[in-house]
């Protein structure tokens, strides 16, 4: 058994410790939201927090999450104003890719909670999006910031 | 389409516009079955046609039969539904349409979604739709009142009386579903359109940025097993031996079975799937296609390049007029091999039940999917419910000729008990095939002594996507020419009075498909990057050599004159920067991009803006059409940049995301969109951003350096100062 505390709650899970956090998150919790795309660390698709840093669930085998504080997708509130600022500037096409952005850009903000255009493009590389939506992902960064000052709590 | 429009009974027939009575379809709860939150689906009360579905809460629930891949249409179909419907737009639902021949393409004849269509195919149904069942809840309202049918209207969601009075669409729904269907409908005059034309946000975004928006890939069934399929090395080679006892060793795995594609390892989930096929070891039989190199294939398709072809075109006397010309120039290009690379690999899960079947992915081809699907299992296409997911990007990938993600989970659930979902991992994809074609092109254009040219010859060689598929007879013509391979190249619109356009059709193992854009993902690149090229043959300016072919054509020449006066072209631009040009019509829209570049003294480039025009004629929102101007524009850069597919001895030698790359957010430009605003006949958007951007940034870098580039994707060698 693999103890895990994820979006606050504890798991006990069944599986094998090789098992990449990402197919245990899906397959065990049901936790849809975060997404395969490479298995290779490359897309970003799969980023989750771990103790609040994020990182490629496709590449972390179970064993080494356990214990730790892991944040997904669905652990970000709805209120959140990166996923406000993601709304309000249309961000999302197909939409495959967009909870590993989010939870790119929820990490930036953390540490760095008025990026420019620079800054962002640093944090968000490891993001592939093919539909091409990085104009806007810079534009939603932005807002949410603007957001934030207004009230809007992370 | 605007005015009267009488509707028969046989109308409602053949266009399944409306579906009365008898015609009612049997609506499931597709995702609601996978998901166990059926409780939650307000009930249904009325459907006053197999696109709508009116709930006691108001809710307006439309039924879509285009797939939403990320272009958009589970916003803007229902924005033409709720424009005639007066619905309040902040009830709209969207529901995905099941298989049905009431919810065929338009044009097509089959459930499909593809060819940047949907707008254009849907714009004059849905808004009948629309418009009839608007007509019933108005009909509904006057006969509880017990008042003239003309003395109430439908405003935002409710029929209001002349005295005040007013009931919401929820409230009279139940009656609304008594009321006959109507035999005339009048359809509103664009100028009193609130919904179709004005800026609006996707209905999508909420669930795609919580994490709940379904996936093929998040489809979960109880007692559902992974599969994984392990696929020849070399296209064409078949399985002649598998050992798979280490393979079954593996701990969850539960089966390991032949299947017409490969050997399928099936699993408790996706890991111990992984493991076992891991451990498979199986020999193969290769076959011919162990011979095959693209290095190989490129000198081959060269070598044609310079004979002719089949003539898809012919004007005046090219041939003389060249020999005849002043001055002469040629030139060779070629484009790799691309695969889509959708961002969710390609998945399907079936469940298959000794009653019947449901099927479950994100697919742009239903119907054929569901009757592919139905012939593997031996069942009667009814028997098999195709239910569609939202699709992690398309592309063109997911709109199989052959059905081949279904086909191949067809198998598999034939080989096991209970539902199985077939995952590809992203390694499967990108040495997946049914690749964008390679392409080899020699052009050659002769100018008078004014420099003008007088003669276009443009010899192109590859493979046809159409060959095999179901749209072959449509598509192939008697003389053999498929229409998708000379397609931007043959109709170009530059006044020219002699050219030939001519085509080779190598038949070559490596299955190809449409791939965004199609033809014109390769002859944009090839006709754009030439006519550069003569302009500076012919010393002129390329934006007004242009200008002065295309002044018979006003759409083309109104997007790019748009272009180059939002670029400022002719204007200076910082030290080290160039701007370059292209305009290219398809898929009934037209688009010029003008792009800023600049090359470092590696090589590297970079795009740091693309100035965009589109003319996609009457639009429905133009919120959906900047984003797809930026999105083509992402993937044509893309494909400029970094895009090839590559095979040594059969072998695809790429793998993934390391070496088979996607633009990043660091190469982004900045991308601004202008839009055309007229009333022609809506074209398509989800495509026509693609074609231009190679040539504009490759003639942007012949600006600034003098080196032409002939070959995708750009060289960094080759720029190198």
């Amino acid at each position: 058994m693999i103890l895990l505390i994820v979006n606050g709650k504890k798991h006990a899970v069944d599986t094998s410790p090789d098992t990449p956090l990402l197919w245990v998150l899906r397959e065990k919790l049901g936790l849809m939201g975060t997404k395969y795309g490479c298995g290779i660390g490359l897309c970003g698709a799969c980023t989750v927090h771990i103790d609040g840093q994020p990182q490629k669930s496709c590449l972390v085998p179970v064993k080494d999450a356990q214990g730790k504080k892991i944040t997904t997708i669905e652990g970000i509130p709805d209120s959140h104003p990166v996923k406000k600022a993601w709304i309000e500037d249309d961000v999302p096409q197909c939409g495959y890719c967009q909870p590993g952005q989010i939870m790119s850009a929820v990490a930036l903000l953390k540490t760095n909670p008025k990026p420019n255009d620079d800054d962002i493009n640093g944090a968000m590389t490891g993001n592939i999006c093919r539909c091409g939506t990085y104009q806007r992902i810079r534009r939603a960064i932005h807002r949410a910031v603007a957001i934030t000052a207004k009230g809007g709590k992370p | 389409m605007s005015g009267i429009i009488k509707m028969s009974r046989r109308d409602f027939l053949k266009t399944g516009a409306l579906a009365g009575g008898g015609l009612i379809l049997c609506f499931s709860f597709p995702l609601g079955k996978a998901l166990g939150d059926t409780a939650t689906q307000p009930a249904a009360l009325i459907q006053p046609n197999a696109f709508i579905r009116i709930g006691a809460d108001d809710t307006v629930t439309i039924i879509v039969n285009h797939s939403e891949m990320g272009e958009g249409v589970y916003t803007s179909l229902p924005m033409l539904v709720a424009e005639e419907l007066e619905a309040d737009w902040t009830k709209i639902r969207v529901e995905p349409a099941p298989v049905d021949p009431v919810y065929n393409h338009t044009a097509f004849g089959m459930q499909m979604t593809g060819g940047s269509s949907s707008v254009w195919s849907e714009y004059d149904r849905l808004r009948q739709v629309g418009a009839a069942a608007r007509e019933m809840l108005v009909a509904a309202a006057a006969a509880v009142w017990k008042v003239d049918r003309e003395s109430c209207r439908a405003v935002n969601g409710k029929v209001v009386h002349t005295s005040g009075r007013q009931l919401t669409y929820g409230q009279l729904a139940d009656k609304a579903a008594t009321m006959a269907v109507p035999k005339e409908i009048r359809l509103k005059d664009p100028s009193e359109f609130r919904i179709i034309g004005k800026p609006t946000l996707r209905l999508d975004s909420p669930e795609k940025v919580n994490g709940k928006a379904v996936f093929g890939l998040d489809v979960r069934i109880p007692g559902m097993l992974t599969a994984l399929i392990a696929r020849p090395p070399v296209f064409g080679a078949e399985v002649a031996s598998v050992d798979s006892r280490k393979a079954r060793a593996v701990p969850g795995v539960r089966k390991v079975a032949q299947v017409p594609s490969g050997v399928a390892v099936v699993a408790t989930g996706f890991w111990p799937a992984k493991k076992g096929r891991d451990a498979l070891k199986i020999s193969w039989g290769e076959g011919p296609g162990a011979r095959l190199s693209t290095a190989g294939m490129r000198e081959q398709y060269a070598k044609l390049a310079r004979t002719p072809g089949s003539v898809a075109r012919k004007e005046g006397d090219p041939e003389q007029a060249l020999l005849k010309a002043a001055k002469q120039i040629t030139a060779e290009y070629e484009v790799p091999y691309l695969a889509h690379a959708t961002m969710e690999p390609l998945n399907c899960v079936v469940d298959l039940r000794a009653d019947g079947c449901d099927i479950w992915t994100g697919t742009q081809f239903q119907t054929a999917d569901r009757n592919a699907a139905a012939r593997v299992l031996g069942l009667k296409p009814e028997k098999v419910r195709l239910h569609t997911t939202f699709l992690g990007g398309g592309f063109g990938r997911r709109a199989n000729p052959q059905s081949d993600f279904v086909v191949e989970a067809a198998h598999v659930a034939r080989t096991v008990k209970g539902p199985v979902k077939v995952i590809w991992t992203r390694e499967d994809d990108i040495k997946g095939g049914y690749y964008r074609p390679i392409w080899s092109d020699r052009l050659a254009a002769g100018l008078d002594k004014d420099g003008n040219p007088v003669a276009w010859l443009h010899t192109i060689v590859g493979q046809s996507i159409m060959h095999g598929s179901p749209f072959e007879k449509r598509m192939i013509g008697k003389d053999g020419i498929d229409q998708t391979s000379v397609e931007g190249a043959k109709e170009i619109a530059y006044a020219i009075p002699n050219i030939r356009v001519d085509l080779h059709s190598p038949v070559i193992v490596v299955p190809v498909q449409w791939w965004r854009s199609v033809g014109h993902s390769h002859t944009a690149f090839v006709v754009e990057s030439f006519i550069d090229e003569v302009a500076h043959a012919a010393g002129q300016d390329p934006y007004q050599l242009r200008r002065k072919l295309l002044a018979g054509h006003p759409r083309n020449l109104g997007v790019l004159e748009l272009a180059a006066n939002k670029a400022g072209w002719g204007k200076p631009l910082p030290q080290g920067r160039a701007r370059g040009i292209a305009v290219h019509e398809s898929f009934k829209s037209f688009v010029a991009q003008v792009a800023e570049v600049s090359v470092s003294p590696e090589g590297e480039i970079r795009v740091h803006r693309v100035v965009c025009a589109v003319d996609c004629g009457r639009y429905v929102n133009p919120t959906t059409i900047e984003a797809q101007m930026e999105s083509g524009i992402v993937f044509g850069l893309t494909a400029a940049l970094h895009g090839a597919i590559t095979l040594k001895d059969g072998r695809v030698e790429q793998s993934n995301f390391n070496d088979y790359q996607m633009a990043r957010i660091n190469e982004m430009p900045e991308v601004e969109v202008h839009i055309v605003q007229n009333n022609e006949k809506s074209g398509g958007i989800g495509e026509p951003g693609v074609p231009p951007i190679a040539p504009a940034v490759c003639n942007a870098i012949f600006s600034l350096t003098g080196k032409r580039i002939r070959s995708l994707p750009i060289s960094a060698e080759e720029l190198k100062a």
